[in-house]
């Protein structure tokens, strides 16, 4: 059982010199979590190195306290000794060459400052105590280590996220307080960290306590009760929605509004992928379309059309549903695979076509097309974030809404079985053809009134806006979130596009996280962060098939 | 005897019977692939009216075209063989395809600045394609243990979104360490300046690829039809299950897949680097997604279908703009270039899935 300690601690420590060597280490080290103490670069490798003890303990084979205690401390200090490598050997060979960041200030960085000797026993020291933690993490009763978790995980969101926090306070005068008292600067002061922890702490160990007398006697109330309480928590979310601009100033409501535009997006993509199984690499296309129809009928510099957003907008929908119709022709027949990279093909003739000097006098070629006017209704004209923002939450709504209802209609049924096996479906009687044409149009259609929002936000389009990147983003999303999930698309955006927003240094890394993430979701949890509710049941019954037909017939579902 | 047609025995209405057979949309489809057709046979023959290439380009094209073209079919080998063992698309062949050159390219560097490459350009072109090869096989086999081995039995859509994923995370580490600048290869002066051969000239490095090519081609193929390796391959791409079976190890014998397409696509990456020069951490998106236009073109799973297709891929992609574009009156066609080869799969996947040379696996059920 040394074995798995060792292996173990050998894939925690490369990864970790990866993350040293990729560069991320170096940029979030400029962000601290607690002032002047732990900045998150070395966050980052202290997590790492944790999570590495945590497996380690986890797949240890006896199940004595002792050998698992050890295979962490083991882990760990092979994590540390891989980075100390990765010190050495940078001191005496100029690894610039070849790894561009593996610059002097990095391996200062990864020393604490103290130079090579001291450094490597630092980075030994320090890495063997954290796997040894989270070693006696898992060996603590439940309790007290998701208690632990949590305050920590706490914390460490607080310190990532002090931008956020920081705008919401700032406008609310005494409140904003808060600021001054927990991370006036970069990261959070010790005291503020100290008091949030403990205040985490107490609040978790309170709600794991208590919690589920809490839920059961919330259930036990009449019926009635209980459709008040849904109504006001439901104004409650509705009021939260339309004040949320103003409560969060200018910069914070522009990242508020790409996120809508993706969510939007989402929901689109959600139907074509989620609710009916075809996988659409080709996306991108129609909010192309849907952007440059608006851009072509608006904009005077191309001056063929001179209408307003408003009657461009219906225009937009159309050729967007009748495109996602063209699409969905050809490709009837194609199956898994085949249909990722026919759509895949699509998008990027599509982007070319766009970018190409033959379409220039009608589509604006590699320079786009500028001078898109913003819409207005009256005299107020949606120009500033705020503003867009309503535009953009009553177009996911809309969605939203349609979404949702079609999910339990006949069509939407339709849909899951197309999903799940077209060749039964077929002959349980729905008409393939219209099934799949039905969901490309619908997803298109969204996919082209985000565009249209787009095109008119952005006062211009360029064709670069559209590579087959934005296709795999909003893929990401939904896989994150659930896929086929309304509720997961909101929160496969608020982390996948509204995270990296937030989070500056995140913005060179963005796709490397997108891509672990989706690896790791797909092992991990392939249900998404906020599954459908079949979809988990579906994707975990090959694992636990007799405990599913026990709990069935128990409950009888 | 009298005679009874057969809608009379099967009493089926004859008008039913046509509609069963052909559909709207199928009709639809093949209106627009004549369309195309006919698109294609104006626009050459107005090219070649006008007459202004003359036969020297076309050869010059034939011959990029070649090079270009099999380098795609080395790199389409790693996914027809990868689709044959595992039935999936292995998205990230592409960035298997850029690891090996853009980690040999340091080697080169470092042969060019030592003065090495000029002295003995044979062999450091040598260690140059081991260093392309090995890392690219090894990129591949990480990838197969951990993105792929653990959802080998995952419900279809999941190991496709693992390989897009792992695509994405390839490219942007390999940003992450190595830069996001283009990087040059260092000229080897061996193969600068052309070559006549029987009245013909070529480039020497375009004849290097090529040559280069076949001959790794040649090996692959007789790699996998005579031994005792390639054919348990084979067995594997028939039926998992009874070659489990017969004795073979399908875990070792997947691990084999990747690792003999992964140094198709290291020796392939070089190649490319010798044509174009730059390595760049995104080189290998494009390539990566014609190569799998080339292997399904050929026929997917099927070996000497994705040789035949990665040059028929790289001929059209060369010839085709100045060909057909030109001759329609579009500007700067060399700019659709990659839109004709992605025109080309989509219509390849919808009128002939199977490719040119037939699949050679049992029909797929979705």
């Amino acid at each position: 059982m040394w074995r798995q300690g060792i292996r173990i601690g050998l894939i925690g420590g490369t990864i970790e010199v990866l993350l040293a060597l990729v560069g991320m280490v170096e940029t979030f080290s400029q962000r601290f979590i607690i002032s002047d103490v732990i900045s998150m670069g070395q966050t980052l490798l202290l997590v790492a190195a944790m999570f590495t003890g945590y497996l380690a303990a986890k797949r240890t084979n006896r199940s004595e306290p002792l050998w698992v205690f050890v295979n962490s401390l083991v882990s760990g200090l092979i994590v540390g000794g891989l980075m100390s490598l990765l010190v050495t050997v940078g001191s005496l060979v100029r690894l610039r060459a070849v790894f561009i960041n593996a610059s002097p200030d990095l391996f200062k960085l990864l020393t604490f400052n103290q130079g090579v000797g001291a450094g490597i026993l630092l980075l030994l020291i320090f890495g063997t105590l954290s796997s040894s933690l989270s070693g006696l993490l898992s060996l603590s009763p439940s309790l007290v280590r998701r208690v632990l978790i949590r305050s920590l995980g706490g914390v460490a969101m607080a310190g990532l996220l002090q931008d956020l926090l920081r705008a919401i306070f700032a406008p609310w005068g005494p409140i904003a307080e808060i600021n001054q008292w927990f991370f006036p600067v970069n990261g959070l002061t010790v005291r503020g960290a100290v008091s949030l922890f403990i205040l985490i702490s107490a609040i978790s160990y309170f709600w794991m306590k208590s919690g589920s007398t809490m839920k059961t006697s919330l259930q036990r109330l009449p019926p009635a009760s209980q459709r008040v309480l849904r109504i006001i928590s439901f104004f409650f979310l509705v009021v939260i929605l339309l004040t949320l601009p103003q409560i969060l100033g200018l910069f914070l409501s522009e990242v508020l509004t790409i996120v809508g535009l993706f969510v939007l997006l989402g929901l689109g993509l959600n139907i074509v992928v989620g609710f009916a199984g075809l996988l659409d690499l080709g996306y991108v296309a129609f909010f192309a379309i849907g952007a440059y129809t608006v851009a072509v009928l608006t904009s005077p510099e191309l001056g063929f059309f001179n209408l307003t957003f408003w009657e461009a907008l219906p225009f937009a929908i159309v050729t967007g549903v009748v495109s996602g119709i063209l699409l969905g022709i050809p490709v009837l027949k194609m199956r898994g695979d085949y249909l990722a990279i026919a759509t895949l093909g699509f998008g990027e003739i599509i982007r070319i076509l766009v970018l190409s000097d033959f379409l220039r006098p009608w589509l604006g070629g590699a320079q786009g097309i500028a001078k898109i006017p913003k819409p207005s209704i009256g005299s107020i004209e949606f120009a500033t974030p705020q503003q867009i923002y309503y535009l953009i939450l009553v177009g996911c709504l809309l969605a939203g809404f349609i979404s949702w209802r079609l999910r339990d209609s006949r069509l939407g049924r339709a849909w899951m079985a197309v999903r799940e096996d077209e060749d039964v479906a077929q002959a349980m009687g729905i008409n393939l053809v219209a099934a799949k044409l039905l969901a490309f149009a619908t997803g298109a259609g969204f996919s082209a009134l985000s565009g249209a929002i787009f095109a008119s936000k952005l006062g211009s389009v360029y064709p670069h806006s559209f590579s087959v990147m934005i296709s795999i983003n909003i893929l990401c999303l939904i896989i994150v979130g659930g896929m086929g999930s309304i509720p997961g698309v909101i929160v496969g955006a608020i982390a996948l596009v509204g995270l990296p927003e937030l989070l500056r240094e995140f913005a060179e890394y963005r796709l490397l996280v997108y891509g672990a993430a989706l690896v790791a979701m797909m092992i991990l949890r392939p249900e998404g962060l906020w599954p459908e509710a079949k979809r988990r049941q579906e994707l975990h019954r090959e694992e636990a098939p007799e405990i599913e037909s026990a709990s069935s017939a128990v409950s009888g579902k | 005897m009298r005679f009874v047609s057969r809608s009379e025995r099967t009493k089926i209405p004859m008008r039913q019977r046509w509609k069963e057979f052909i559909k709207l949309t199928d009709i639809l489809m093949w209106l627009i692939g004549a369309a195309i057709l006919a698109l294609v046979v104006w626009g050459s023959i107005a090219t070649l009216a006008a007459g202004r290439y003359t036969s020297r380009h076309w050869f010059d094209f034939i011959i990029f075209g070649l090079a270009q073209g099999s380098i795609y079919a080395l790199i389409a080998m790693g996914y027809t063989m990868v689709y044959g063992t595992l039935r999936m698309i292995n998205f990230a062949h592409g960035e298997v395809f850029m690891s090996g050159p853009y980690t040999a390219y340091f080697v080169a560097a470092s042969l060019n600045n030592s003065g090495f490459l000029d002295r003995q350009p044979v062999i450091s072109l040598l260690i140059v394609f081991i260093v392309s090869m090995a890392t690219s096989t090894l990129i591949a086999v990480l990838l197969e243990r951990v993105a792929y081995r653990p959802l080998r039995n995952a419900p279809r859509l999941v190991p496709l979104i693992t390989a897009i994923g792992a695509s994405f995370f390839l490219q942007y580490t390999f940003r992450g360490l190595y830069g996001s600048g283009f990087q040059a290869y260092p000229t080897v002066r061996i193969l600068e300046g052309p070559m006549v051969i029987g009245g013909f000239r070529i480039l020497k490095f375009q004849a290097v690829v090529i040559g280069a090519a076949a001959l790794l081609m040649m090996s692959l193929y007789t790699f996998i039809q005579r031994t005792r390796v390639g054919k348990a391959i084979r067995a594997v791409s028939e039926d998992k299950e009874v070659a489990t079976l017969m004795g073979i190890n399908i875990d070792r014998m997947i691990v084999t897949t990747f690792v003999i397409g992964g140094m198709a696509a290291g020796a392939a990456g070089v190649l490319y680097a010798l044509m174009f020069k730059q390595v760049h951490f995104f080189m290998g998106f494009v390539p990566g997604i014609k190569a799998f236009t080339a292997a399904v073109l050929g026929g997917i799973g099927n070996i000497p279908g994705a040789m035949l297709g990665g040059i028929f891929l790289g001929l059209v992609e060369s010839v085709g703009p100045s060909l057909f574009l030109d001759g329609l009156g579009i500007v700067a066609p060399y700019q659709l270039k990659d839109a004709i080869a992605f025109t080309m799969l989509v219509l390849v996947l919808i009128f002939r899935p199977t490719g040119i040379l037939g699949e050679r696996l049992a029909a797929k059920k979705a």
